[in-house]
């Protein structure tokens, strides 16, 4: 697929789960361990991916602050952000989307259920 | 795609040990700090993640858990409840659950504690508060209770404007419901374009109808739309329906998204039943910094390789220079290269003393003295098996110091000096070797109660007059325990010898000073490593062994007045007023000896446990870091032998066992005066 | 060892028509270990002595990195020592996840020998070590001895024994 995934979590076992999957399904990883690190990465990496799935409780920078600075970015205007939730965060979905998130996955989910919401927003 | 779980656990036990970790300086530092909004945010995030993480890999318990301890820290940050004495000893309790959960988890321990009695006492305090209504979700439609029949159907999809700069591609949306349905066709809808200079390229206005048959109820077709689904007009009409009374079974039906939040997958027990006969592995993390290191290093030694090929390999005299070099290149390389590959090993010391704060928290509250820990050095950096075992002798001494260092409010109060007494701990670098020290302003060691102690013991003669630092040193003897009262803290008097003991036995050496009144100070020398020993090569008839260094006194060339023969059998050296037994290596090891004159040869004085023995060899060869090897992998343990090293020639030297050599001497010469 | 002897033959393995054997020589005689279990063969280089240790035990050699003890055979079958020529050998082999080498006079080859001409160990009565023998070969009018080199090296009556 030659497309290019940027997973931001603090837990680095999350992330390793998530990177996995990905890459299993033909993504080029790259990780951030909080949205300031995330931030850099993409600014490292060219300024675009094709997806980024973050989670939204993290140290220096949370998820939200992080989804709403992607968005003031040119080249990341339109690419699909997809927020880790949990249950107990129901209000955080909607705080999400007015930052500018495409979707939403509930944890804990199962590798194969990340990849059909990924499916649904990335256009193949 | 099948993915097994298993393989992350061990990322996640890790994780969730350094986030424990946390939770613990974390809620220690709440209870000064109980309104610190900060320090809760943080609190509450380290559970947060163990939830995510314990659901996310099967450990159902530990979610499930972690799950009551966060609604209860989310209370917390949100200020609607306070942080009290019994709050945050109830907080500290279940990081000790969730710790044996997790030890359950690793299948360390075969059952974890049961966890409901602590969710109760957690539910109570929340319901102290404030009824709590646990956010009763509206139950999901069941789609099983949906007409099970091929519907044809119209479905009108107009996304909200701003549903592009959310990242949302209608399109993938409607290829993913083409993809559910049969029959599809789709017409798309341009009436709400407006006029071209009205046009915002960032927003959607266009509108599609599409029309299929399906089988799945509409709570899932909408659910494709879910992201969306609040600023976007939605509506799904039945056009006509074929009831399927005696058809064929249905298609199965796509895996519902909302699965992830009634239950994981069927892999959790099995999971955790794996998780349980699987032994740990033992992993270190690496920084991705120290690897590229590595790599760098090695990208070198393949270029030094074959610039010592080339040079070996046309070889003739005028080129030595060269060759030469390449050698040392090569050596310099392979020299950074151990050095890096070791320190890959090492580990700040923190995760030693990171259970410091709770264990003097505990203990003082059990003992009524007030105790401030300090702590300094954290970072320096020990390798991960010296780590591991100096954790329980730091403990010992640490209990010690509070327990017998340190007085009461009262004590301290009628000695002048503050209420809060302190335990400090210190590690630092010192010429190659790493010092730890555990000191205290307590009251200091007691002289005379040792001293007493040592002559009930028989250790010491009664009028004999001997340096403070001995009569110290006697309380690292085997059951010397000077405490008035057996407590609690510091056990039944087993102690110090069991904490030198340790030490020794990581190559390390302890010592201790103190004042009285003013406090002590026991200070731990340890090697980086123990798999690398400083040692000295020395040549016993023509064999080559090595002595660590850290065992040797010094060594001396003996004049023959100096020697003497004890009984006929027994050979003693005087040096310097001293009488030390003698002990001819080459006898001890069988040697075919080359020099058998003592005068001729030198002796090393080597001294373990405040025993000193002077060994006879030939010659001293040199000083250098040996890597210590196993015999015992493809042999067995040898008597006076502590494992092999490869020399610089690749041939086999052995490294002699100081402390077992002087145990059999003395079980020798015990066995001989009993003759 | 509770090898029975007459079923020692049989047990040499299952399936196979032949197994390979490699020999080697040893004074007069010449004797068999099955391949499996032999790592590598290296020509004989001197050794470290380790003292304390049992006379067959000639030292320990550096292979790789590894401490791997060094066993004479001739010591071992209590035959008079032999000079270490350009024949000697040294044939590294595995034994119950123990790499171990031992010393031999030279070697011969590796050969396929099919179990209808091995014939169980002689009985020499009580007592003997003929549980270190698997069995008895000719080929070619050569009499080989197979050794069951676990039982040699690890037996309960070998000074290289894990519990001695």
């Amino acid at each position: 697929m030659g497309k290019t995934a940027l997973i931001v979590d603090d837990s680095s076992s999350m992330r390793q789960m998530v990177g996995f999957t990905l890459r299993g399904a033909g993504f080029t990883v790259i990780e951030g361990s909080n949205g300031q690190e995330a931030l850099d990465k993409l600014t490292a990496g060219g300024g675009r991916v094709d997806i980024i799935i973050t989670d939204l409780n993290m140290p220096v920078m949370d998820g939200l602050t992080f989804i709403k600075q992607v968005r003031t970015r040119t080249l990341m205007k339109f690419t699909p952000i997809l927020m880790l939730t949990t249950e107990s965060q129901e209000s955080r979905k909607a705080e999400g989307k007015a930052a500018g998130a495409t979707g939403w996955i509930v944890k804990p989910f199962h590798p194969e259920q990340l990849l059909k919401v990924i499916e649904k927003v990335l256009p193949a | 795609m099948n993915l097994d779980m298993t393989m992350f656990h061990q990322a996640f036990f890790e994780e969730a040990g350094d986030l424990l970790a946390e939770l613990e300086n974390q809620l220690l530092l709440l209870e000064e700090k109980p309104d610190d909004t900060e320090l809760l945010n943080t609190i509450f995030r380290c559970a947060h993640s163990i939830k995510g993480g314990s659901a996310t890999f099967g450990f159902t318990e530990i979610a499930h858990f972690t799950h009551s301890l966060e609604t209860l820290l989310d209370r917390l940050r949100n200020g609607k409840m306070q942080v009290t004495h019994p709050l945050s000893q109830l907080l500290l309790e279940s990081l000790d659950q969730l710790r044996s959960l997790l030890a359950a988890a690793r299948g360390e321990t075969a059952d974890a504690p049961n966890s409901e009695p602590l969710i109760a006492r957690m539910e109570a305090m929340l319901n102290g508060v404030a009824p709590v209504s646990v956010a009763a979700k509206a139950p999901l439609p069941d789609a099983a209770e949906q007409e099970e029949c091929l519907r044809h159907c119209v479905f009108l999809i107009a996304p909200g404007r701003a549903v592009l700069q959310q990242g949302t591609d209608p399109v993938a949306l409607l290829k993913h419901l083409a993809a559910q349905v049969s029959n599809f066709t789709l017409r798309c809808r341009l009436s709400h374009l407006p006029q071209i200079e009205e046009m915002n390229p960032e927003e959607c206005y266009l509108y599609w109808e599409a029309e299929f048959d399906t089988r799945l109820p509409d709570t899932e077709l909408l659910d494709i739309f879910e992201f969306i689904a609040d600023e976007s007009e939605l509506a799904i009409t039945t056009v006509a329906g074929i009831f399927n009374g005696m058809q064929e079974t249905a298609v199965p039906a796509p895996e519902h998204e909302h699965a992830a939040e009634t239950a994981p997958p069927s892999a959790p027990t099995e999971n955790a039943a794996s998780a349980l006969a699987k032994p740990e592995a033992h992993t270190l993390r690496v920084s991705t910094e120290k690897v590229d290191r590595l790599i760098n290093l090695v990208g070198e030694l393949v270029i030094n390789q074959s610039m010592l090929n080339e040079a070996a390999q046309n070889f003739h005299m005028g080129r030595l220079p060269q060759l030469m070099e390449a050698v040392a290149a090569m050596e310099r390389a392979s020299r950074e290269l151990q050095e890096r590959v070791m320190a890959i090993r090492m580990l700040p010391i923190k995760h030693a003393f990171g259970r410091f704060p709770r264990l003097v928290r505990d203990l003082a509250n059990a003992c009524g003295k007030k105790i401030e820990l300090k702590t300094s050095g954290e970072e320096t950096e020990l390798d991960k098996t010296v780590i591991e075992a100096i954790a329980d002798p730091l403990t010992h001494l640490v209990r010690n110091s509070i327990d017998h260092g340190l007085e009461t409010p009262q004590e301290r109060r009628l000695a002048g000096k503050p209420e809060t007494g302190v335990v400090a701990l210190h590690a630092f670098h010192e010429g190659g070797n790493i010092v730890v020290e555990i000191s205290d302003d307590g009251k200091g060691l007691d002289r005379e109660r040792i001293l007493k102690k040592a002559i009930e013991r028989g250790l010491i003669q009664e009028n004999e007059v001997l340096p403070d630092e001995t009569i110290y040193n006697f309380i690292f003897h085997p059951g010397f325990s000077t405490a008035p009262t057996i407590t609690d803290l510091s056990g039944r008097g087993v102690g110090m010898d069991i904490v030198k003991q340790a030490v020794v036995g990581m190559g390390g050496s302890i010592s201790l000073s103190t004042t009285p009144g003013e406090g002590s100070c026991f200070r731990i020398r340890l090697p980086l490593t123990m798999a690398i020993l400083e040692g000295l090569s020395l040549l016993v008839g023509e064999e080559v062994y090595i002595l660590s260094l850290t065992s040797i006194v010094e060594s001396i060339r003996p004049r023959s007045g100096d020697l003497r023969l004890i009984a006929g059998t027994s050979e003693v050296v005087q040096v310097r007023g001293e009488v030390l037994p003698v002990q001819r290596l080459y006898q001890y090891f069988g040697v075919k000896p080359v020099i058998t004159d003592a005068t001729k040869g030198l002796l090393v004085i080597v001294e373990y446990d405040g025993c000193k023995v002077a060994l006879m060899v030939d010659e001293l060869i040199g000083q250098s870091q040996v890597v210590i090897k196993s015999l015992e992998t493809n042999y067995r343990k040898v008597d006076g032998i502590a494992g092999a090293t490869i020399l610089g020639d690749g041939r086999v030297a052995l490294i002699i066992d100081v402390p077992g050599l002087l145990r059999n001497m003395s079980r020798r010469s015990q066995l001989l005066s009993a003759a | 060892m509770t090898t029975n002897n007459e079923t020692g033959a049989l047990q040499m393995g299952t399936s196979a028509d032949a197994f390979q054997f490699l020999t080697f020589s040893l004074g007069e005689e010449e004797y068999g270990i099955d391949i499996l279990k032999v790592q590598e063969i290296k020509g004989y280089m001197p050794t470290t002595r380790i003292p304390n240790s049992p006379q067959e035990v000639c030292g320990v050699l550096n292979l790789r990195g590894a401490i791997v003890p060094i066993v004479d055979l001739r010591r071992k079958f209590h035959l008079e020592p032999a000079e270490y020529d350009q024949f000697t050998c040294i044939v590294v082999v595995v034994v119950q996840e123990k790499v171990m080498g031992i010393i031999v006079d030279s070697v011969s080859e590796v050969m396929n020998i099919a179990p209808s001409d091995i014939q169980p160990p002689p009985n020499f009565g009580y007592g003997t070590t003929t549980s270190a023998l698997r069995g008895m070969a000719r080929v070619n009018e050569k009499l080989i001895i197979l050794l069951d080199i676990d039982t040699v090296l690890l037996g309960e009556n070998s000074a290289t024994a894990i519990a001695a």
